[in-house]
């Protein structure tokens, strides 16, 4: 686990986006502690653990959406208050609510949501997730997984470097998986950084950062 | 440039969103409406009396229709995630909430605005009152979006948030609602009422400068979950 070790961490982190330190606590309870990590471009990271281990709390930390912790983050060796508009810049993050509206179509969805795409782009965008011929449909009357691979398109269609999905294949069946993890492993080689939750099994290989290992050892013994 | 564009997006979207599901925007008007329309009937037809308390009752029923349509500000955002995205764009918060208030005038305070002096038509307000009751709506309203506001941030993460919101500015609207409508009174018997509209100008004035800034820290904490 080269990311709980802290000797062999640099002091001055050069990595694209990096955390010293990190502690969270919860109800009086410690979610994770001394928590360091380097993520480079082009690495996946796949952050695991049981459930209640921290993981979207970890993920709301790394967002700025206001959890509580000690550490330092930093994003390309400046530290996150500093660099919080560059950082947000290049982030595109999906969550367990993606942010769709269901009185408005696939179309305007994307085109709130990603304001530099143009109509071309959003079309071709919707096509690739499988959507072709729903966008002119309400959300509202697209399933819970095409709700999701509207926002799915959204991958397709910002150029941005960090990539936060938190339980991206929920709900989408097995093609779009595939397809799914194939655009993923293709945006950690074209040099962008992929930062996941997941307890589905992942057909690539994958940085792990464990939370909530302690705690489970600790319940068995 | 690209700050203001998704600015704008956000802001089309919204007028969309609002286009699609007009029956909510009515619900509002609707009950200043019957306000309005209930107390000739309850309290007594004649003109005389009524044009001495239609001031109040327009404005009361003016400030419990905005109260009942802040609700509706980022609830809906909240719920299917899209609050989120919108804190995760890389311009301030501040600048959202500044579009969200100002969507939220142009939904209820600028119709209630247009639709009062129907309503002074029903309840025989005084000639003299229908300048200043268009004009202290013109400046009073988009106070009662930005006060709104920071209620609606700081209660969006509530369950059963009802009755908190109302407590919580309800006080803030206290002195719009003085001053209001005592300038309509102030027209009705012939007064000069600049002066109160003065005072409703300078609280706008305050309130924009100091509300999306409260706003803003609100929602920020309701999202920290």
């Amino acid at each position: 686990m080269p990311q709980l070790d802290e000797q062999n961490t640099p002091k001055v982190p050069t990595a694209l986006l990096s955390g010293r330190a990190l502690m969270c606590e919860r109800d009086d309870r410690v979610l994770f502690s001394k928590l360091n990590f380097d993520w480079h471009e082009g690495q996946i990271v796949r952050i695991s653990g049981p459930n209640g281990a921290g993981k979207s709390t970890l993920i709301r930390i790394l967002l700025g959406l206001g959890a509580s912790y000690d550490g330092q983050l930093y994003f390309d060796g400046k530290p996150m208050h500093s660099a919080r508009y560059d950082f947000r810049s290049e982030l595109l993050y999906l969550g367990h609510q993606v942010g769709i509206k269901t009185s408005l179509t696939p179309e305007e969805n994307l085109k709130w949501l990603c304001p530099g795409a143009s109509s071309a782009d959003i079309h071709t965008a919707l096509r690739k997730v499988g959507l072709y011929g729903f966008e002119d449909v309400l959300a509202q009357g697209l399933s819970a997984g095409q709700q999701r691979r509207v926002a799915l398109a959204r991958l397709y269609l910002e150029p941005k470097a960090i990539w936060i999905l938190d339980e991206p294949f929920t709900a989408i069946d097995k093609e779009g998986v595939v397809q799914l993890e194939q655009h993923i492993i293709q945006h950690a080689q074209s040099g962008g950084l992929v930062v996941l939750t997941t307890h589905h099994q992942l057909a690539f290989d994958v940085q792990e950062l464990a939370l909530g290992v302690q705690a489970t050892q600790e319940v068995l013994s | 440039m690209a700050q203001t564009f998704s600015l704008m997006a956000i802001f089309k979207r919204d007028l969309l969103i609002a286009f699609r599901n007009r029956g909510e925007l009515l619900n509002p008007l609707m009950f200043f409406l019957m306000v309005a329309s209930l107390f000739p009937l309850a309290v007594t037809p004649d003109p005389k009396f009524l044009g001495l308390i239609a001031p109040g009752i327009i404005w009361v029923g003016a400030l419990l229709a905005t109260l009942l349509s802040l609700d509706l500000m980022f609830k809906s955002d909240f719920e299917d995630g899209s609050l989120e995205q919108m804190l995760l764009q890389p311009q301030p918060t501040l600048l959202f909430v500044m579009v969200k208030t100002l969507l939220h005038w142009l939904m209820a305070g600028l119709p209630l605005t247009l639709m009062a002096p129907v309503l002074g038509v029903m309840l025989a307000l005084p000639e003299g009152g229908y300048w200043p009751l268009v004009f202290s709506l013109l400046l009073g309203t988009p106070t009662l979006s930005l006060l709104g506001a920071i209620g609606a941030a700081l209660t969006v993460g509530l369950k059963k948030g009802g009755m908190l919101m109302p407590l919580l500015i309800l006080p803030l609207y206290i002195p719009v609602l003085i001053f209001a409508a005592s300038s309509v009174q102030a027209g009705v018997d012939g007064n000069s009422y600049t002066g109160h509209l003065a005072f409703l100008g300078a609280y706008l004035a305050l309130m924009l400068v100091l509300a999306p800034v409260a706003s803003a820290a609100s929602l920020k904490i309701s999202i920290a979950r």
